[in-house]
């Protein structure tokens, strides 16, 4: 019988989701320790406000209750502390105010926790935080990034003046200074970059645990990377070191970026339960996730684009504000930065690129890293850019990107804003993409929508990435404060089964079936005989998680350089067996054999001799089948593309209905077509989500106006059409399996498409741009005051 | 929520003593309810569930549509007999809210709670349907009386909806993006209670009747009797979804679709 193949390349079904789809998975909610107390947070409903008093006697006697804790109790430990570090323009660090576990005399945004009941049950913590006496004094406030970098904005920290974090800049201002004089044509475009509540399906828990005798703690939470939890959580906040705190990340129900993040929930059940050596546990309600999750996007900018009397791009100068929120998150300073502004080269040969960024702080939540982090602002500004430069001169929008590529043999190829991308080829994507999509028979479309009432557009954007983060050194440079190495641990069983360790975090992504799969294939082994375990710093020698798309291209690498010990390993072993020279052993399928004759011995085989080792070359070599790899890559990785979108347009309503959307990226290195496929369809949901439908809306004082699934507007599936996924993949070249990531490609390349079909819809209107996201009232609004117009034409 | 005594009596007498405790509440299919317990915005002493009295099920004569209060929304939304005596009845409980709710949610809670965003309450006035309860029959002309605000009293319940059959009706919804219930919803009936159009989603005082487009529609049924009268965005919600002004546009957008389904 011949064995389905499982190796790369092929659509295995996913091993993880009959316990998922079945209710087998086993969440942070699930997790119930002996005597286990409860936390509930009060916070705070005011954007911005001094803390008067705080009495918490009423509380304190309130049936249940075990403890009350405000800041006052929390003298002793830090804040919660920020992972990256950027230098302004003039060498000065950023402002990094203190982040408090719980608020200090002043609260920030609306959901800053202020106090914590901990008692017998999640009701009686409720019941007794509603007595609490707290008495807030209103302050001045500001929710957007304009108004809080206007003169004479509230100051959302005393010591932060003009709210300003930092005020950063990469790239050639004179060169681009000097370009934009010589330029036959400029085009300018101002643009909002909404902000996104990420909103996975398992709201964020955590339960600390407690063991007085070993004096350890134990930490159950929802986070794609529980080796950075410890670190961050046990060096900064807690001051307990790595031997005496474990944390644990089980089955983790959906992260987008939210959790990547140590919130200060984490540290607070861990220190109540050194304190009151019980367990302590806390799951968030939805309402407590829309104001304490850390939010997405909003950058408010300003680009210009010089432009030859062809069209070749000359210079891109941009300005971006970027909101921080009252707090700095554990990666924010680094997405509006280094995940933004190294990007806006984009796929194209703009030979000088000025960006500055204002990192600002407002009366919100903390935003941060939210699926694609900074690379779909920079893809939206650029790709509304050369829509618009096409609006404004009349240029054909295939034919300037076209004019405008990195050419297919022009990598490796050094950008003017850092990178160097290794490989790619933008022209095959795009021939791919408006294929499928039938870009050529548009136009007949728009003619027969035209005659059923309809407005029909259609757009692309052809976009890049930067993922796999990444080089230790060269993060390093850039201000992360840690090493974005990874880790991985292959296991060899004395029988030949194998359990592979890995320092990322499956949350949603498949890693149990991908990384099977990959095993499989370089070690020989049935799918069935391999387990992936994660999310557990008691099992995992060491990682840095999961976010940046950086699984596979890093982790994955990190299991083939352990992969490639155990091979080398088992030749020792196999050369011994069979009496034979290690130089003449090849493995292949699962065998060890002697080249040139039809000895072998299978890697079970291997393995045995290895645990019992009674034949077996011990004076050099060491017993058992277990080896380790570190992997640090030597560059990002860099994923494209090309999205295509299709709209329809509703001019009595202004709804925007998506009709046909194409995607076709280059991934590299695909393991699994269908997780492959599955990746980039809910990174569009969740672009399209961004582009038509969703907004976290803020007043302006601080108050979030949309604050629940009543107000806040998630894609379901019938706002989704169909989404056709497609890869032209060329090979990353500097890891060893040439995969370049696949995880937010969708979420990067998707809105501006969308939009620029909707502005192609709106045509006739004179529409030049408009904000995300393009909602019915939005649409309306457009269509009404540009009717007159035209009628007067 | 807060803690609450639960009852669940087996006769509509019993139910009314019931709720005849202070802070009583009744419970139907728990689709508003449960979500304000859970928010701790209301703090009932006893929760009294309406379920074991009998008020479930569905009468059609030939000249009304006889619904009882506990009827669910995929009930009606199901009913063959419903689709063939008033489908606009049928179809608009098809688009209440999901799968889900449509198999908790009733009629008579969502009657009882009149919600400016929900759907019911605009074919009750259109159709001018009549609302029984345990102790009266009210007209719908008197039962919606401003937003979350009906005619009934403390205690009091209702059992049954009866709906005059029309000759031609239609719902036309434009769904709130966010939260699907209606932004602006727009019933037309022509019927024995003559011609009425009824708006729900989009008034700050809940549904009302539009005067200027039952005469036009009165004078000539077809949607382009209403091409050209402009709704007033005076007293119409505003909110992050849409301003009154296009509110008052849609209002005129999903009637005239309206009309034209109602054929
Ligand atoms: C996600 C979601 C989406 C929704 N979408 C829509 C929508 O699109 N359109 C729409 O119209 N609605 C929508 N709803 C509301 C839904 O239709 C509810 O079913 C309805 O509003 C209340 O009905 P219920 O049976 O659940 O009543 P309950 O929630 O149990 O009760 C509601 C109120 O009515 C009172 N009450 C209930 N029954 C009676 C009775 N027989 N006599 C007197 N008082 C009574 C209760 O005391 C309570 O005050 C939605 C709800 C949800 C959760």
């Amino acid at each position: 019988m011949n064995a389905p193949f499982e190796g790369i390349g092929a659509s295995v079904r996913r091993k993880e989701d009959l316990r998922f789809i079945s209710g087998g998975g086993h969440y942070t909610d699930d997790i119930n320790r002996p005597g286990q107390l409860h936390a509930y947070f009060r916070r705070s409903d005011r954007p911005h406000a001094k803390i008067v008093s705080i009495d918490t006697a009423g509380a304190a006697a309130c049936p249940g209750v075990v403890a009350v804790y405000t800041a006052a109790d929390l003298a002793a430990i830090g804040g919660v502390p920020c992972g990256w570090q950027i230098h302004s323009k003039d060498g000065s660090p950023m402002a990094e105010p203190k982040h408090p576990v719980l608020a200090e005399g002043k609260v920030r945004h609306v959901g800053d926790p202020i106090a914590v009941v901990v008692a017998g049950t999640r009701q009686q913590a409720k019941d007794a935080a509603e007595k609490l006496d707290i008495v807030l004094e209103d302050l001045p406030s500001v929710s957007s990034v304009t108004d809080a970098v206007a003169p004479g904005a509230p100051r959302v920290h005393d010591d932060v003046a003009g709210n300003i974090c930092y005020d950063w800049h990469i790239g050639d201002k004179e060169g681009v200074d000097a370009a934009f004089a010589k330029a036959a044509k400029v085009v300018s475009l101002d643009l909002l970059n909404n902000r996104l509540i990420p909103n996975a399906m398992e709201p964020r828990a955590a339960v600390g645990d407690f063991d007085p005798m070993s004096g350890e703690y134990t930490l159950y939470t929802t986070s794609q990377n529980p080796h950075v939890i410890r670190l961050l959580m046990g060096a900064f906040v807690l001051q307990i070191p790595e031997h005496k705190l474990r944390v644990v990340a089980p089955d983790v129900g959906g992260g987008f970026g939210s959790k990547i993040y140590h919130y200060a929930e984490e540290a607070m059940v861990t220190w109540a339960a050194g304190k009151l050596k019980r367990p302590v546990k806390w799951t968030a309600e939805r309402s407590e996730s829309f104001m304490s999750d850390a939010h997405g996007r909003d950058h408010a900018s300003t680009a210009q684009m010089a432009l030859d009397a062809e069209g070749k791009f000359l210079a891109l100068r941009v300005s971006t504000l970027a909101n921080m929120g009252g707090y700095l998150s554990t990666f924010a300073p680094a997405v509006p930065t280094y995940l933004y502004a190294t990007l806006l080269a984009g796929v194209y040969t703009t030979p000088v690129i000025y960006c500055e960024v204002k990192a600002v702080f407002t009366n919100t939540v903390p935003v941060d890293a939210y699926r694609g982090a900074g690379r779909p602002e920079a893809t939206y500004l650029l790709e509304r850019l050369v829509d618009t430069i096409c609006h404004d001169t009349g240029l054909d929008r295939v034919a300037i990107r076209r004019k405008n590529f990195i050419a297919p043999d022009a990598f490796p190829y050094q950008t003017p804003v850092a990178l160097q991308y290794d490989s790619g080829n933008y022209i095959a994507t795009l021939d791919a993409a408006m294929k499928a999509a039938d870009w050529a028979g548009f136009p007949a479309r728009r003619a027969a929508a035209k005659a059923r009432g309809k407005l029909r557009g259609i757009g692309m954007s052809t976009y890049l990435e930067a993922c796999g983060i990444a080089p230790s050194k060269l993060v390093g440079q850039l201000g992360a404060r840690a090493g974005l190495y990874e880790v991985a641990n292959v296991r060899v069983h004395p029988t030949g089964s194998v359990t592979v360790f890995t320092g990322t975090h499956s949350h949603g992504q498949g890693h149990e079936t991908t990384f099977a799969q990959l095993v499989s294939d370089q070690l020989g082994i049935p799918v069935s005989q391999i387990d992936v375990v994660h999310g557990d710093t008691a099992k995992i020698p060491f990682g840095m998680g999961t976010y940046g798309s950086r699984s596979l291209a890093v982790g994955g690498s990190a299991m083939v350089k352990a992969m490639d010990k155990i091979i080398a390993k088992g030749k020792k072993i196999a050369a011994h067996l069979m009496e034979a020279s290690v130089d003449d052993i090849e493995f292949k399928d699962g065998k060890f054999s002697v080249t040139g004759t039809d000895k072998s011995r299978t890697l079970g085989e291997i393995a045995l001799t290895a645990y019992v080792p009674h034949n077996y070359p011990i004076e050099t070599l060491e017993p058992g089948l277990d080896e380790t790899a570190f992997y640090d890559p030597m560059n990002f990785t860099f994923p494209g593309g090309c999205h295509v979108c299709e709209v329809e347009v509703d001019q009595d309503t202004g709804i925007t209905s998506v009709v046909n959307f194409v995607a076709v990226d280059d991934v590299g290195r695909v393991i699994n077509p269908m997780i492959v496929e599955g990746q980039v369809q809910g990174g569009v949901a969740q672009g399209i989500g961004q582009a038509l439908l969703e907004n976290a809306a803020y007043d302006a004082e601080g108050q979030l106006l949309s604050g629940s699934f009543m107000d806040y507007t998630m894609p379901r599936a019938d706002d989704l059409p169909n989404i056709t996924v497609g890869t032209e993949s060329t090979l990353c070249t500097h890891n060893p399996l040439g995969a370049k990531g696949c995880g937010e490609v969708g979420a990067i390349g998707s809105p501006p498409a969308v939009i620029n079909a909707v502005i192609d819809a709106l045509k006739d209107f004179g529409v030049r741009h408009l904000d995300m996201p393009a909602s019915p009232q939005k649409l309306w609004a457009i269509i009404q005051s540009n009717r007159p117009r035209m009628a007067a034409e | 929520m807060y803690d609450f005594a639960y009852q669940k009596p087996s006769s509509v007498a019993d139910a009314v003593k019931a709720l005849g405790a202070e802070d009583a509440k009744a419970l139907a299919g728990g689709q508003t309810f449960i979500p304000v317990l859970k928010q701790r915005l209301n703090k009932p002493s006893v929760v009294v569930d309406l379920a074991r009295l009998g008020l479930a099920g569905i009468k059609v004569t030939g000249e009304a549509v006889v619904i009882g209060a506990m009827t669910t929304h995929g009930a009606v939304a199901a009913s063959a007999e419903i689709r063939r005596a008033i489908p606009a009845l049928a179809n608009l409980a098809s688009m209440i809210g999901d799968e889900a709710v449509r198999h908790r949610g009733t009629i008579g809670g969502s009657l009882a709670n009149n919600d400016p965003s929900a759907c019911y309450p605009s074919a009750a006035l259109a159709l001018g349907a009549t609302i029984t309860t345990d102790r009266r029959a009210i007209k719908a002309d008197d039962f919606f009386q401003g937003m979350f605000t009906t005619a009934l009293e403390p205690g009091e319940i209702i059992t049954s909806v009866s709906f005059p059959v029309p000759a031609k009706a239609a719902y036309m919804k434009f769904k709130n993006p966010a939260s699907r219930y209606a932004m602006v919803g727009v019933f037309v009936a022509k019927g024995p209670a003559g011609v009425r159009v009824a708006i729900t989603g989009a008034g700050q005082g809940g549904v009302f009747r539009h005067a200027a487009f039952e005469t036009a529609l009165s004078a000539n049924w077809s949607a382009d009797a209403l091409a050209g009268i402009a709704t007033p965005a005076d007293g119409l919600n505003s909110d992050i979804h849409a301003s009154a002004e296009y509110r008052a546009h849609l209002i005129g957008v999903m009637a005239r679709r309206a009309v034209a389904a109602a054929g």
